[in-house]
């Protein structure tokens, strides 16, 4: 079966893994980097992703998006307290965030969808295959919108999702495979953007999860934003200056306070270091470890308390783990490794790289899934209660957190009044009791025959399947009739979008492809150009008058099919090249022989 | 000893069921023996003849979980991926159902409201009501909490004090209650589990399995009114 690739797509870097044989290996780019940031960028060449985008951060911040996980699955609402952070302009249309790049606008999955092309193209360079299919990671408190959100970046990248999986659990698999591990282990992720706590028990090759909790607003982001947040500050006082009108200014000391933070894990104390506008000025000052983790120290805190949440779903006390398992690169910070260390009385394992644990794991399941790597299973759990909107607004739940997946519950619905010809449901997820309180996921309407009240009897499932996703349908009991059930999300594209924006893709896929082609023809045309030049002169003397001026015609048309925007002429003027140095070429080469056996001899006499 | 027994029980069960797909007998565990492909589990099944287990109360957690993994690795989804669509939509619903089996009958209390449940033929829920003989202690625990809840409110700290060791020591008898519910069921358990290996059919037997499953019933509702109340008191406690 084709090869399936292991995806992690993180709020700041993603990476892309494969397995090789029974070891998983995170795919390295041209620079070497394996890391590929989650950024993409609008220049005049078109989109770009990855490190040259981020490039972009600190001179066209407008047109450069970051972050965008923190806005799949969401409505504007859910991130109103932070826009004021973002470069970029967002609004909202049907519940879904559009980020404005240029005069288009784009949703979350398909800002992702560009990530993951690039991924998807750095896995095919480096296989020297086809890549159709993936599994791609995802942050175990995601909920159902943001986990459709992200199958549907997969789609619009052209990328079969054959498994979302929690990035916890796929770290903790690729720390079993390594090690062997047997018993109970608490997996700790700080990401860029999301905390996740996954408490699992080991056992035979079987993963299961017993608990997890967490909280996808919280990591490495915010981190740097209290420490760009204080030079902010600083700089107003010092220099008199708000930089918070600079917009290119902000990203490049959002970027200086990423590296300051980084730098603190190993360092006692960093020197930072911004050109201001104008580059008239310096903003220099020291930051000490310890302030800045007095700094974010409430941050770290508030990964304590989803910690004890979780072990007490799973039924345990701290002291009952085994073993704790660091993933992300925020555990890297001294202060977070000491907070869990002493939640959980246990020096932490860190021995596999933070950044690529969790692309290792994903890929490990795709061997599970191609049936290449045997013997190993993951059951995990779905992190939130699913439940409908009841009488008076309050939730009923109808699988509750931690449930092991995939489940279903099974619901039977009739009527209230005569004749009644439909049900409306609302469905909701959290832990809250009263509707409003928790999330919507998506309304749906169930269609009854028109009978006395209470005569229907429509049994509706509500299944979570492996990737922790929904899927509702429901069948009359009397008549053993199913109906098909779309439920309208409340913070997710609906499947037209997606179709669209699939098409949209290969579209521009289409146009890529011409753009890249015709870059490619100029270079090619501008080697072969230098190269005639070089050819004339050294051997221009040894051709006839007649043949210089054709090839120095067939030079003109190529320097004018350069010009122009299509490649095929511009191959069209090389393949003309070609044709009339060909002589010139044999000349040179037998010029060049002859050169070369007269050296000799020369060599040999001497 | 137990373990064979209970799988001749899930092979019988799965006997003289047609394979969906080649129309030959399945004898085989959860697969077809001649073209291997995965039966889907009976949807009327139980989740103790889902699990190959007898309708008992006492369960050998170890066991229960290598069962559990067994099947896990038999029906997940993972193990699908390259199968057709039917087996994929079997699995699935295979691993639901298994998943939901597992969790009911891991725990104690679970799988004893279910198997009530089964045997009194109703899914009707388990009620919580008082134990009778604690009518008059709840009462007053709940006039108690009253005047906390009021004296927290009104910053009294004077009463505060004597009113906290006081609902402390009613939590404290009340958890006393709730253990000795659960050595009561406990003992139900061990009947039950009795009767369930007594030779099945006899009048006798069957009287004395409702009159089981009638005391298992009653203790359940109050262990759950018991047990609200602790938790009740216990937030109190703590929100202070």
């Amino acid at each position: 079966m084709a090869r399936i690739v292991g995806i992690d797509l993180g709020t700041t870097n993603s990476l892309v893994a494969y397995m090789d044989g029974q070891t998983p290996r995170v795919i390295a780019g041209r620079s070497g980097r394996t890391m590929v940031p989650s950024v993409v960028a609008l220049t005049d060449n078109g989109l770009i992703v990855g490190d040259p985008a981020k490039e972009h951060l600190i001179r066209s911040s407008d047109r450069t998006i970051y972050s965008v996980k923190r806005f799949m699955g969401r409505g504007l609402q859910d991130v109103a307290g932070e826009l004021a952070y973002f470069p970029y302009q967002l609004h909202e249309k049907n519940g879904v965030i559009r980020i404005q790049l240029g005069d288009k606008s784009y949703s979350p999955p398909q800002v992702s969808a560009m990530i993951l092309k690039e991924l998807k193209q750095r896995a095919e360079a480096a296989l020297g295959e086809d890549i159709r299919q993936a599994v791609i990671t995802v942050p175990a408190y995601f909920n159902d919108s943001q986990r459709q959100a992200t199958k549907d970046a997969g789609m619009i990248a052209g990328l079969d999702v054959l498994r979302l999986i929690n990035e916890p659990t796929a770290a903790s698999l690729a720390y079993g495979l390594q090690q062997r591990t047997q018993g109970t282990i608490a997996v700790y992720d700080l990401g860029g953007g999301t905390f996740d706590i996954s408490i699992l028990k080991l056992k035979d090759g079987i993963f299961e999860v017993l608990a997890t909790n967490g909280d996808t607003h919280l990591g490495g982001d915010d981190f740097d934003r209290r420490l760009a947040d204080l030079f902010l500050a600083d700089i107003r006082q010092r220099h008199n200056l708000d930089l918070s009108k600079f917009p290119d200014s902000i990203q490049a000391l959002r970027l200086e306070a990423e590296r300051v933070k980084i730098q603190l894990s190993s360092d006692p104390q960093v020197t930072v270091e911004l050109p201001l506008p104008g580059n008239k000025d310096v903003y220099r000052r020291e930051v000490t470890r310890e302030q800045f983790e007095r700094l974010v120290a409430d941050l770290v805190e508030l990964t304590l308390r989803p910690c004890q949440l979780a072990l007490k779903d799973a039924g345990l006390k701290a002291t009952a783990i085994d073993e704790v398992v660091l993933v992300g690169g925020s555990t890297r910070m001294p202060l977070v490794r000491q907070r869990v260390q002493a939640l959980f009385g246990k020096t932490p394992h860190c021995e596999l790289n933070p950044d690529e644990v969790v692309a290792l794991g994903a890929a490990v399941q795709a061997g599970i899934l191609s049936g290449t790597t045997q013997d190993m299973l993951l059951l995990d759990v779905t992190p939130l209660s699913l439940g409908i909107e009841t009488m008076g607004g309050v939730m009923s739940p109808l699988i509750r957190r931690n449930t092991t997946i995939p489940t279903s519950s099974k619901e039977m619905y009739t009527t209230y009044v005569d004749g009644q010809t439909s049900v409306d449901l609302h469905i909701l997820q959290g832990e809250r009791e009263l509707a409003k309180d928790n999330r919507s996921l998506g309304r749906f309407q169930l269609k009854v025959p028109p009978l006395p009240a209470g005569i229907p009897r429509i049994e509706v499932m509500f299944l979570i399947d492996a990737n922790g996703i929904l899927n509702v349908s429901a069948k009359d009991v009397r008549t053993g009739e199913t109906q098909s059930i779309q439920v309208k999300p409340s913070y997710g594209l609906s499947d037209q979008e997606v179709e669209r924006m699939i098409e949209e893709s290969f579209k521009f896929a289409a146009d890529d492809l011409q753009a890249r082609q015709l870059i490619e023809a100029r270079t090619e045309a501008e080697a072969i150009r230098t190269a005639t030049e070089k050819a004339l002169g050294l051997g221009g003397r040894l051709i006839s008058a007649d043949e210089t001026q054709a090839i120095q015609d067939a030079l003109a048309r190529l320097a004018a099919a350069t010009q122009g925007s299509d490649y095929r002429a511009i191959r069209a003027a090389l393949g003309e090249i070609e044709r009339v140095t060909h002589h010139l070429a044999e000349v040179l080469m037998d010029h060049s022989l002859k050169e070369a056996l007269q050296n000799k001899k020369l060599s040999q006499v001497t | 000893m137990e373990q064979t027994s209970s799988m001749k029980r899930t092979e019988l069960n799965m006997a003289r069921s047609m394979c969906w797909h080649c129309q030959s007998e399945v004898t085989g565990e959860y697969f077809c023996d001649r073209c291997v492909k995965v039966q889907p589990l009976s949807k009327d099944s139980d989740y103790f003849t889902c699990l190959g287990l007898p309708r008992q109360l006492s369960i050998d957690a170890d066991a229960l979980e290598k069962r559990f993994y067994e099947m896990s690795r038999a029906f997940h989804p993972d193990f699908f991926q390259v199968k057709t669509d039917a087996e994929r939509s079997i699995s699935l619903a295979n691993s639901a159902l298994l998943n939901t089996a597992y969790r009911t009958l891991k725990d104690p209390i679970q799988r004893a409201e279910y198997l009530v449940g089964l045997e009194s033929g109703s899914v009707k829920d388990i009620r919580s009501t008082p134990p009778a003989d604690l009518f008059e202690e709840i009462l007053s625990l709940q006039e108690d909490l009253e005047e906390y809840r009021s004296a927290v409110a009104d910053g009294s700290h004077e009463e505060l004090g004597s009113l906290r060791t006081k609902l402390e020591s009613d939590k404290r008898s009340l958890e006393q209650r709730q253990r000795d519910i659960e050595a009561q069921l406990g003992t139900l358990f061990a009947r039950w589990d009795a009767l369930a290996r007594a030779t099945a059919g006899s009048e006798v037997t069957q009287e004395g399995k409702q009159a089981v499953i009638k005391d298992l019933r009653e203790l359940l509702s109050h262990r759950t009114y018991v047990r609200n109340i602790v938790n009740d008191l216990t937030a109190t406690l703590e929100a202070a």
